[in-house]
C-alpha cells in the first residue's frame, strides 16, 4: 500500500501488541487516543505511564513509553512519586472506576488536592470489569451487576459518585472534564480533551483528569452495538458530559 | 566531623540527607514525627522532593513511584503506620526496586501506645506483606548507630534492589546523644539500567511491575529473590560482641533491649559472673552462624527483648536444643531496667537450668510476680 492510500495505522507511540480487551470494549479506543496525543505533542520519549489494577492492568503492554504498574487504586500516589523527582517528564495514570473511585479514592482526591502536575485518564464503565462485573461506586441506580443482582438499591448500596464534578471543586485541579466514547463525534471530542489535559500538565497548570464514559459489553450482557446505545441512553443522563472545571490559565491554551 | 548533640529522629533524617536522600514521603505518627518535620524543612532547602502524604498508603506508593524512577528514596513511620504500608512494601519487593523504610516502633497491637517497643520484629524480619520475599532489617542501639545504619541502608537497598528497613524503638528516636554526622555526599543520581525515568530518545522502553501472570515466571522470580537473599545472608550479617571471649552466659538482644542488657552485663562482670552480649545489628539476615558457633563453647543463652520473645525463636533455631536458652522480655511499651536483667543473669549463674520447658513459659511464670 502506498502512503497516499494509508488512512489508518497504529500510532507511532503504540507497540505491536494484539489487544487483550473484550470485543466492543472501549479501552482500546481510549488507549489509541492517548497514544495519538502523545505522538502529536512529541511526548512519547519523555512519558512515564502508571497502569492500574483492573481490566487495564496490562495497559503497559500497548504504549511505547516507560510504564510502571501500581497497586490497586494507588496510581496517583505512584505518579506523584515519579513526577516529584522527574518534574520535566510527562506522567499519566490510566485508571478504571473500581480502581480510581473505590479503593483509590483517597489517592486520587489528594493528588488532585495537591495540584500534582499529572494527567489522569479515567475510564468509567459503571462496574468492576476484571473481576466479572461487580457493582462499582459509579454503578447507576437500579443497574444490575453481579453484586447488585436486583439492581443497585441506593437505600442500602448508596448512590453513584460523579468524579469529574467532585474533583472540580478542588483548587489544585486545572482541568477536569467528562467525555464519552460511544460514537465518532464524541471520540473526537474525547481526544481533544485528552490533548488539553496533557497540555495542562506540560504547562504546569495543575492536576488534569479526563473521565471517559466507556462500555463493558461482556459484563453488561449486551452486544457491542447495544452497549454503545446503553451508554448513550443511560450513562450520559447519570454522568453528564461537561467541562466540570477548566482553570483560567487552561482556558488560554490554544491547540 | 565533630560530635554534636543529636535527637535520634532528627539524626536519622539528617544522616539520610547526607547519604544522598533524593525524595522523602511520609505521614505524621508518634514517635517518629520529627523525621517528617525535620525533612519538611531540610529537603526543600536542598531542592529535593518532600511530600506529606494523605496516609501511609499514599506515602509508601509515592516511595514506590520514586524508587521506580531510580532515585534514593525513603519513608518513615511507626508501628500502625508501617502496618498500613505493608501493601506497598510487598509491591516494592515484587518489583525489585530499592527503598528504605524507618520504623520507630511503639507498643501494640492496634493503636497500642506511643512508648518504646520491639513488637514489630516478626513483621519486619518476615517481610510483613504478602508473598515470598525477605527484607534487610537493621536495628540500631544508639543515635550514632542509627546515623551509621541510615547511610548503610541506602547502599544495601541499592546493591540488592531490595527493601531495607531500619527498626528502632521510640526511645532511640526520642533520646539525645552526642554523635558524629558523616560528610555530605555529593548528589549524583545513579543511571540504573532498570529505572523507568523516560526513554528520552536513548533506549527501548522499560516496564516495572510486580506482575508475573504465568506461575512459572513467578516461580523464577521467587527463586531469583531467594538466591539474592542467600547472597545477602552470606555477605551482610552484622552484629556486635561484648565480653564474649570467656563468656559462659551469652545474652542476645537487639536495639534498646541489647543496650540495657549491656549495662547489666557490666555489673555482672563486676560481680565476677562470666557473661557477655551478642547484639545483632542485622536482625535480618539474622546471625544464626555466630550463635551456632557460640553454642559449642558457652553454657547458656539469655534472650532479652521488648516483646514476647519474637527473636527468641530465631535464637532457638540457631541453638537447636544443645544448651539452655532463657528469655526475659518486657511488653507493651515497657522498657526493662538493667537490674531486671542483672537479676536474670544472677539467677542463671547459680541455678541448674532446665531444657524441658519452653523459655517463654518459664518467663511467664516468673513474670507473674512482677506484673
Amino acid at each position: 500500500m502506498t502512503t497516499e492510500n494509508l488512512v489508518y495505522e497504529r500510532p507511532a507511540g503504540f507497540t505491536d501488541t494484539p489487544t487483550h480487551y473484550c470485543p466492543g470494549c472501549t479501552h482500546g479506543v481510549a488507549h489509541r487516543l492517548i497514544a495519538e496525543v502523545l505522538d502529536e505533542m512529541g511526548l512519547t520519549q519523555q512519558t512515564i505511564g502508571v497502569a492500574p489494577v483492573g481490566c487495564s492492568v496490562f495497559a503497559y503492554n500497548y504504549f511505547d513509553t516507560d510504564f510502571v504498574e501500581a497497586p490497586h487504586g494507588r496510581a496517583p500516589a505512584m505518579a506523584t512519586g515519579i513526577k516529584r523527582v522527574l518534574p520535566d517528564r510527562t506522567v499519566f495514570t490510566y485508571q478504571g472506576d473500581g480502581d480510581l473511585a473505590s479503593i483509590g479514592m483517597g489517592e486520587i482526591v489528594h493528588a488532585a488536592g495537591r495540584g500534582e502536575n499529572i494527567t489522569v485518564i479515567f475510564l468509567n464503565n459503571a462496574n468492576f470489569g476484571m473481576t466479572g462485573g461487580q457493582m462499582a461506586p459509579t454503578t447507576m441506580a437500579g443497574m444490575k451487576t453481579t453484586s447488585s443482582p436486583n439492581g443497585r438499591d441506593v437505600e442500602t448500596q448508596g448512590y453513584p459518585i460523579r468524579m469529574a464534578e467532585m474533583l472540580a471543586t478542588l483548587d489544585g485541579v486545572g482541568y477536569s472534564v467528562r467525555r464519552s466514547l460511544h460514537d465518532p463525534k464524541n471520540i473526537r471530542l474525547a481526544k481533544k480533551a485528552i490533548r488539553m489535559a496533557f497540555e495542562t500538565q506540560n504547562r504546569g497548570l495543575g492536576f488534569s483528569m479526563v473521565e471517559l464514559l466507556s462500555t463493558c459489553p461482556t459484563n453488561w450482557g449486551l452486544t457491542p452495538v447495544n452497549a454503545l446505545k446503553f451508554l448513550e441512553e443511560n450513562m450520559i443522563p447519570a454522568f453528564p458530559l461537561a467541562d466540570c472545571k477548566v482553570g483560567d490559565a487552561v482556558k488560554q491554551v490554544k491547540i | 566531623m565533630p560530635k554534636e548533640l543529636w535527637k535520634g529522629n532528627e539524626a536519622i533524617a539528617e544522616a539520610a540527607v547526607r547519604a544522598g536522600l533524593d525524595a522523602y514521603f511520609g505521614y505524621p505518627i508518634t514517635p517518629q514525627t520529627e523525621i517528617l518535620e525535620y525533612l519538611s524543612k531540610r529537603m526543600p532547602q536542598l531542592g529535593r522532593a518532600f511530600v506529606q502524604a494523605e496516609s501511609e498508603l499514599g506515602a509508601i506508593n509515592m516511595v514506590y513511584g520514586a524508587a521506580c524512577a531510580g532515585v534514593r528514596v525513603m519513608s518513615s513511620s511507626s508501628s500502625p503506620g508501617v502496618s498500613l504500608m505493608m501493601e506497598g512494601i510487598s509491591y516494592i519487593a515484587g518489583t525489585e526496586v530499592p527503598a528504605v523504610l524507618v520504623n520507630v516502633m511503639r507498643g501494640g497491637p492496634g493503636l497500642g501506645n506511643i512508648a518504646p517497643a520491639q513488637a514489630d520484629y516478626n513483621q519486619a524480619v518476615h517481610g510483613g506483606g504478602h508473598g515470598d520475599y525477605q527484607p534487610i532489617v537493621l536495628a540500631p542501639a544508639s543515635v550514632q548507630e542509627a546515623i551509621d545504619l541510615m547511610v548503610l541502608s541506602f547502599d544495601l537497598a541499592e546493591k540488592y534492589r531490595a527493601i531495607c528497613m531500619v527498626i528502632l524503638d521510640g526511645s532511640i528516636g526520642q533520646m539525645m546523644e552526642p554523635a558524629e554526622m558523616p560528610e555530605m555526599r555529593p548528589m549524583q543520581r545513579a543511571d540504573w539500567d532498570w529505572a523507568t525515568n523516560g526513554k528520552m530518545g536513548k533506549r527501548e522502553r522499560r516496564i516495572l511491575s510486580s506482575i508475573y501472570i504465568e506461575p512459572v515466571d513467578e516461580e523464577i522470580m521467587n527463586l531469583r529473590l531467594l538466591n539474592r537473599w542467600k547472597t545477602i545472608q552470606a555477605n551482610e550479617v552484622r552484629y556486635k560482641e561484648y565480653f564474649l571471649d570467656d563468656a559462659d552466659i551469652v545474652i542476645v538482644g537487639f536495639g534498646t533491649a541489647g543496650r540495657v542488657a549491656l549495662s547489666a552485663v557490666r555489673e555482672a562482670r563486676a560481680e565476677g559472673i562470666k557473661v557477655g552480649l551478642l547484639r545483632p545489628i542485622t536482625v535480618s539476615p539474622f546471625p544464626y552462624e555466630v550463635i551456632d558457633q557460640l553454642t559449642s563453647r558457652v553454657g547458656s543463652f539469655l534472650v532479652t527483648e521488648m516483646n514476647s520473645g519474637q527473636m527468641l525463636e530465631d535464637v532457638r533455631l540457631a541453638v537447636r536444643g544443645r544448651v539452655p536458652v532463657e528469655f526475659y522480655g518486657r511488653l507493651g511499651g515497657m522498657v526493662p531496667f538493667p537490674d531486671e536483667i542483672l537479676g536474670e543473669i544472677r539467677r542463671m549463674a547459680k541455678t541448674k537450668l532446665s531444657m524441658n520447658v519452653h523459655p517463654r513459659d518459664a518467663w511467664l511464670e516468673r513474670m507473674a510476680s512482677i506484673v
